[in-house]
C-alpha cells in the first residue's frame, strides 16, 4: 500500500521517481514568479542607477567647467552663470549642528524614559503612540509649527526667519526619527546587564550612564545619522519658516550677524530655488547641487548602515 | 580602603535601622534629577503634537468661520484671489498619490517578497543597503529627476498630449520612487515576521516556494503588507517637494482630473503659500488658508498612520 | 518600644507555624535573623505566583530553595534584594525584614539593598567590558576612586572567587572572552567586590558543566566563612551537597482560576530534608517521585 502510494502521481518505476524529485526545473510557474520579483528589484535599481547618470550627465558642463566657482558662489536664481552653493552648505552645516545640539540629546533622553524608566505606565505608553504618529506627520506640516513657534511666536529669541528658527524647525522634525531608533537600539541590550549593574547596587541613572548607553551606542549613533541625513534633505518645512529661494546676499554681515539675523538657505532649499528656473544653464546647476546633497546624504547614510551591521551584536 | 563596612561588623545579634539602607543622599538626588530630566524629554513630544495641533486648529478655525463657503467649492484654487476650492487640492493629492501607488506597490511589494522569501543571506545583506540608500535620497532631488528625465523620458512618451514641462504624472512616478523603500522595508518586517515553523510545515507538505509563499507566508502576514500599503499612501499624500518642483501651478490652478497636466496638491499649495514671492504677508484669508490645508493634512495623514500602526502591532503581537 | 512587642509578637506566630524550625533556634533566641519573612506574597498584576511564605535566614549558612519550576523560589528569592521591583507589575504582600528592618519601608533605598544584598544570576552576566571594569564598577560606585585602591579590591575578590590565578595576566581582556564558568566565577568576584553582607543565587549552575559546577559548588563553601548565601537550585543533589538549610517549594492549583501558585512545604535542616522530611510532598520530591 505504502509502496504503491507514488504511482498515484504518476511515477511508477524508480526513473520516474527521481525525476519526480529533482523536476525543480521543470517548475515553470515558480520560475517566472521568482523572475518576476527579481525584476521589480533590477526596476528599483535600475531607477537608482538612472538617477545618478542622468545627475552626472546634467550636471557636467558645471562638473567640467566651474566646478571651483560653482562651490564658492553664492544663492543666485537669476543668474545661472553666478549661480553657486557656499551659502548653501554652510546653511546644511549650522542647520545640521543646531539639529545634533537639539535634537539628538532630547530625543536620547525620551528614548532612556521610555525604555528605562516607564516601560509599561499608561503615560510612557501614550508618548509611544504619539512618537510613532509624529514621525508620520508631512514635513510640510512641521513648517506650519516652525512658523507659528518659532519664527512669529519666539521670534525675539530666534531672531524670526533666520537660520535658527529652520534649524529648531528641523530639530523638531526628526525627533521622532531619534526617539525610535534610540529606542530600538536601547530595547536590544540585553535585561542581564541592566540587572548586573543594578544588583551590585547601582541606581538607575548609573545603569542607564555606565552600561545600557555604551552598550547601544552604535545603534543610537546609527539611528542618529539617519535622523541626521534626513535633515540634512528636507526642504518643505525650511520653505515656510523663511528659506531663501532667490538671492541671497550676506554682504558684510558678520558670521553670528548672519546666524541671529540674516536670511538663510540650504541645500535642498537652493536646489528648489534652481530647479524651478528654466533653461539648460540652470538644469546643470540643479544637476550638479543635487549631486553634491545625494553624495552628502548618501556618505552618512551609508556610514550609518555601515556601523549598524558592523556592530550588530549576538547578545 | 574598602567600603566603609561599620554595619557590617554588626553582627547579627543586633537590629540595623532604616537609616542603614539610606543610599548616600547625593547619588540619590542624582539619580532622583535624571529620572525627572527624563521624564521631561517624554513630555517634550506631547508639547509637541499639542503645539502642532493648537497651532493648526486655531487659524484653520478662523479660516473656516470667516471664509465665505461657496468659495471652498470653486473653479479652482487661487487664494490671492479669494478662491479656495479644496476639491481642486484634494483631487489633484488623491491623483499623485494613485500614480505613486501605481509605481511603488508593485516594485516596493516585489522588492519586500524577494528580499525576505528568495533571495540568499548573502545576497540580501547587499541589496538590502542599496535600498536603503534609495530611502535617503532627498525628494527634491527626485523632483528634479521627475522634470529632468521621467516626464521627458517616461510620461510625454507614453502619453504624447501630456505637459512637456509640468504635470501631475511626472511628480506621482517620482512620489512613488521615494515610497517603494516604505513599502518595502515595512512589508518585508512583516513577512519575515512569520514564523519559520509555518514555512516549513508548507514545505513539509510538499508545497513548492511560489506556493509557500503566497498561499502560506503573505496571507499569514498580510496585516503587515496592508499596514506597508497604508504608510506608503500616507508618505505619497504628504511629499511636498516632488509636487511643488513637476506639478506645476505654483501660485494656484484650475480644478482639473487629467493627471497629464499641471496640477495643484494640498501640499505644494502649502508651500506655495508660506514662500517667497508668493509669501502672503499679514493674517488675511489666503494665510490663514495654510493652517486649514494643513489641518486637513494632519487629519487625513493622523489616520492613516494610526490605522497602519495598529496592524503592524498586530503582526508583532501575532508572533 | 512599640516595635519591639511587635517583634515579639510575630516571632510568637512564626514559633507556631514553624515549631520545628524554632525549637533549634530558641536557644540564639535574641538573634536578630539576616531575613526573616512574614506571610510573604507576591503577586504580578491580580495572580499571586507566590504565598505565606515564612523563613528565617541565618548569618553565614548557605540556605537553598528548591522545588518544581513555576513554584515561586526565584520570585522569593528576588524579594530579598527587592529586584522584583524592576518588574512594573510586581507587588509583595507580608514582610520581609533584614537585620529587623521591614525591607519594604518607604524610606529604604532598593539601591543599597542592593548594595548589601548581591545576586548572582542564572546565565553569567558579565558586562561588555574589561574584567578589570566588571570588578571595579561597583566599588568606584560607593565612592572609591584611587586606582591603588581599586586594585586591591579587584585582585582580593578575584582571589576570593578564585580567579585570580587564571586571569590576573589579562586584566584589561574583555571578560566577554572567558569561559561559563569563569564567567560565572567573575559575577560572583563582581558581587564580593562590594563587601556585600548577603548573596542571593538564582540557580547559578544551570548554564554551567559539571565541573564549572564543582568549581561554584567549593567556592560557595569556602566564601561562606563570610557572607550568608541563599541559592535557588532545581538540582537536589547540589542542595544536599552544599547547604545547611533547605526550603522547599511547590505548586498549587487554584480551582477557580486553574493558576499555579507557589507555596512553601517545607523548611528545616538540610540533613533533616532529605533524611527525615516531615512533609509527605517534600519526601516525594526529595525522592525523585514527583517534579
Amino acid at each position: 500500500m505504502a509502496l504503491s502510494t507514488p504511482s498515484k502521481f504518476g511515477a511508477s518505476s524508480a526513473a520516474g521517481l527521481t525525476e519526480r524529485i529533482t523536476n525543480g526545473k521543470r517548475d515553470v510557474k515558480g520560475r517566472v514568479v521568482e523572475w518576476l520579483l527579481l525584476a521589480t528589484l533590477g526596476v528599483t535599481l535600475l531607477i537608482l542607477v538612472a538617477l545618478i547618470v542622468n545627475l552626472l550627465d546634467r550636471a557636467w558642463p558645471v562638473l567640467n567647467g566651474r566646478f571651483g566657482d560653482f562651490l564658492s558662489s553664492g544663492l543666485d536664481a537669476s543668474n545661472a552663470q553666478e549661480a553657486g552653493v557656499w551659502q548653501a552648505i554652510r546653511g546644511t552645516l549650522t542647520l545640521a549642528i543646531i539639529v545634533i545640539v537639539v535634537s539628538f540629546p532630547l530625543g536620547i533622553a525620551c528614548a532612556v524614559y521610555l525604555e528605562e524608566y516607564a516601560s509599561r505606565s499608561r503615560l510612557a505608553r501614550l508618548i509611544r503612540i504619539n512618537v510613532r504618529n509624529l514621525a508620520g506627520v508631512p514635513s510640510i506640516v512641521y513648517g506650519i509649527l516652525g512658523l507659528t513657534i518659532f519664527v512669529k511666536f519666539a521670534g525675539g529669541i530666534t531672531g524670526g526667519r533666520t537660520v535658527i528658527a529652520g534649524g529648531l524647525t528641523l530639530s523638531v522634525l526628526v525627533l521622532p526619527v531619534v526617539v525610535i531608533t534610540a529606542s530600538e537600539a536601547l530595547r536590544a541590550v540585553p535585561r542581564s546587564i541592566r540587572e548586573g549593574a543594578m544588583g551590585v547596587g547601582a541606581t538607575q541613572w548609573e545603569t542607564v550612564r555606565s552600561h545600557v548607553l555604551p552598550s547601544a551606542a552604535p545603534g543610537i549613533l546609527t539611528g542618529t545619522m539617519l535622523a541626521l541625513s534626513r535633515a540634512a534633505g528636507e526642504a518643505a518645512p525650511l520653505l515656510l519658516v523663511g528659506g531663501i529661494t532667490g538671492l541671497l546676499r550676506t554682504g558684510n554681515l558678520s558670521l553670528w550677524e548672519q546666524i541671529t539675523d540674516g536670511g538663510f538657505t540650504s541645500m535642498p532649499v537652493a536646489i528648489f530655488s534652481y530647479a524651478r528656473q528654466t533653461g539648460a544653464d540652470f538644469q546643470a546647476v540643479t544637476a550638479a547641487a543635487s549631486l553634491i546633497l545625494l553624495v552628502l546624504v548618501v556618505v552618512i547614510n551609508g556610514l550609518a548602515i555601515w556601523l549598524r551591521n558592523r556592530f550588530e551584536r549576538n547578545w | 580602603m574598602f567600603i566603609e563596612r561599620e554595619t557590617m561588623s554588626a553582627s547579627t545579634t543586633q537590629s540595623w535601622t532604616v537609616a542603614d539602607l539610606r543610599l548616600a543622599g547625593g547619588r540619590r538626588r542624582t539619580d532622583v534629577r535624571m529620572r525627572r530630566l527624563f521624564i521631561a524629554a517624554g513630555l517634550t513630544t506631547l508639547l509637541v503634537t499639542g503645539l502642532i495641533v493648537y497651532t493648526l486648529v486655531k487659524d484653520a478655525f478662523s479660516f473656516f468661520i470667516d471664509v465665505p463657503k461657496h468659495e471652498l467649492w470653486n473653479i479652482g484654487w487661487f487664494p490671492r484671489r479669494g478662491f479656495f476650492d479644496i476639491k481642486t487640492l484634494v483631487v489633484g493629492s488623491l491623483m499623485v498619490t494613485g500614480v505613486a501607488m501605481l509605481i511603488a506597490v508593485p516594485l516596493g511589494l516585489g522588492v519586500a517578497v524577494y528580499l525576505s522569501e528568495f533571495a540568499r543571506p548573502r545576497v540580501r545583506r547587499v541589496l538590502k543597503p542599496i535600498v536603503e540608500v534609495l530611502a535617503g535620497i532627498p525628494s527634491v532631488v527626485l523632483g528634479y529627476f521627475a522634470i529632468a528625465f521621467i516626464n521627458p523620458n517616461l510620461i510625454t512618451v507614453l502619453a504624447p498630449g501630456a505637459n512637456k514641462a509640468f504635470n501631475i504624472a511626472a511628480a506621482g512616478v517620482a512620489v512613488g520612487i521615494l515610497t517603494i523603500p516604505i513599502i518595502a522595508s515595512v512589508a518585508e518586517d512583516a513577512l519575515r515576521a512569520v514564523p519559520l515553523a509555518l514555512r516549513e510545515a508548507s514545505y513539509g507538505l510538499g508545497a513548492r516556494r511560489v506556493a509557500t509563499t503566497f498561499r502560506v507566508v503573505l496571507p499569514a502576514s498580510i496585516s503587515g503588507v496592508v499596514a506597508a500599503l497604508i504608510l506608503g499612501i500616507s508618505r505619497a499624500v504628504g511629499e511636498t517637494m516632488v509636487v511643488a518642483i513637476a506639478a506645476g501651478a505654483v501660485g494656484g490652478g484650475l480644478f482639473s482630473t487629467d493627471p497629464f497636466q499641471p496640477g495643484q496638491t494640498m501640499t505644494a499649495a502649502m508651500a506655495a503659500l508660506g514662500f517667497g514671492s508668493d509669501q502672503v504677508a499679514g493674517d488675511g484669508l489666503a494665510f490663514q488658508s495654510l493652517f486649514f490645508i494643513g489641518f486637513l493634512l494632519f487629519v487625513l495623514t493622523f489616520l492613516l498612520n494610526l490605522l497602519g500602526d495598529r496592524l503592524v502591532r498586530r503582526v508583532r503581537e501575532e508572533y | 518600644m512599640n516595635e519591639t512587642r511587635k517583634l515579639v509578637e510575630q516571632e510568637n506566630v512564626v514559633e507556631e507555624n514553624h515549631e520545628e524550625v524554632m525549637t533549634r533556634q530558641v536557644a540564639s533566641h535574641d538573634d536578630v535573623p539576616v531575613f526573616r519573612t512574614k506571610d510573604l506574597s507576591v503577586f504580578y498584576g491580580d495572580f499571586r505566583a507566590v504565598r505565606d511564605v515564612n523563613v528565617y535566614i541565618k548569618a553565614r549558612e548557605i540556605t537553598a530553595f528548591i522545588g518544581p519550576s513555576g513554584c515561586g523560589k526565584s520570585t522569593v528569592l528576588r524579594c530579598f534584594d527587592r529586584m522584583n521591583d524592576l518588574i512594573p507589575t510586581a507587588r509583595v504582600e507580608g514582610t520581609v525584614e533584614y537585620h529587623g528592618v521591614n525591607l519594604y519601608d518607604r524610606e529604604v533605598d532598593a539601591v543599597e539593598v542592593r548594595r548589601r544584598v548581591g545576586m548572582v544570576f542564572q546565565k553569567p552576566n558579565p558586562f561588555p567590558k574589561s574584567i578589570y571594569d566588571n570588578l571595579a564598577f561597583g566599588p568606584r560606585l560607593n565612592g572609591v576612586k584611587k586606582k591603588a585602591d581599586l586594585d586591591v579590591i579587584v585582585e582580593s575578590s578575584l582571589k576570593r572567587a578564585a580567579l585570580w590565578d587564571e586571569v590576573k595576566d589579562r586584566l584589561k581582556a574583555s571578560a566577554m572572552g572567558l569561559s561559563g564558568g569563569q564567567q560565572q566565577r567573575l559575577c560572583i568576584a563582581r558581587c564580593i567586590a562590594v563587601e556585600p553582607d548577603v548573596i542571593l543565587m538564582d540557580e547559578p549552575c544551570s548554564a554551567l558543566d559539571p565541573i564549572a559546577t564543582a568549581r561554584i559548588e567549593d567556592l560557595m563553601q569556602e566564601i561562606k566563612r563570610d557572607f550568608t548565601i541563599i541559592i535557588v537550585t532545581h538540582n537536589m543533589q547540589q542542595a544536599a551537597r552544599v547547604s545547611d538549610q533547605t526550603a522547599f517549594f511547590t505548586t498549587e492549583v487554584n480551582p477557580e482560576s486553574d493558576r499555579r501558585t507557589g507555596v512553601l512545604v517545607e523548611f528545616d535542616k538540610t540533613q533533616k530534608m532529605f533524611s527525615n522530611p516531615s512533609d509527605s510532598r517534600t519526601e516525594a520530591y526529595v525522592t525523585g517521585r514527583f517534579g
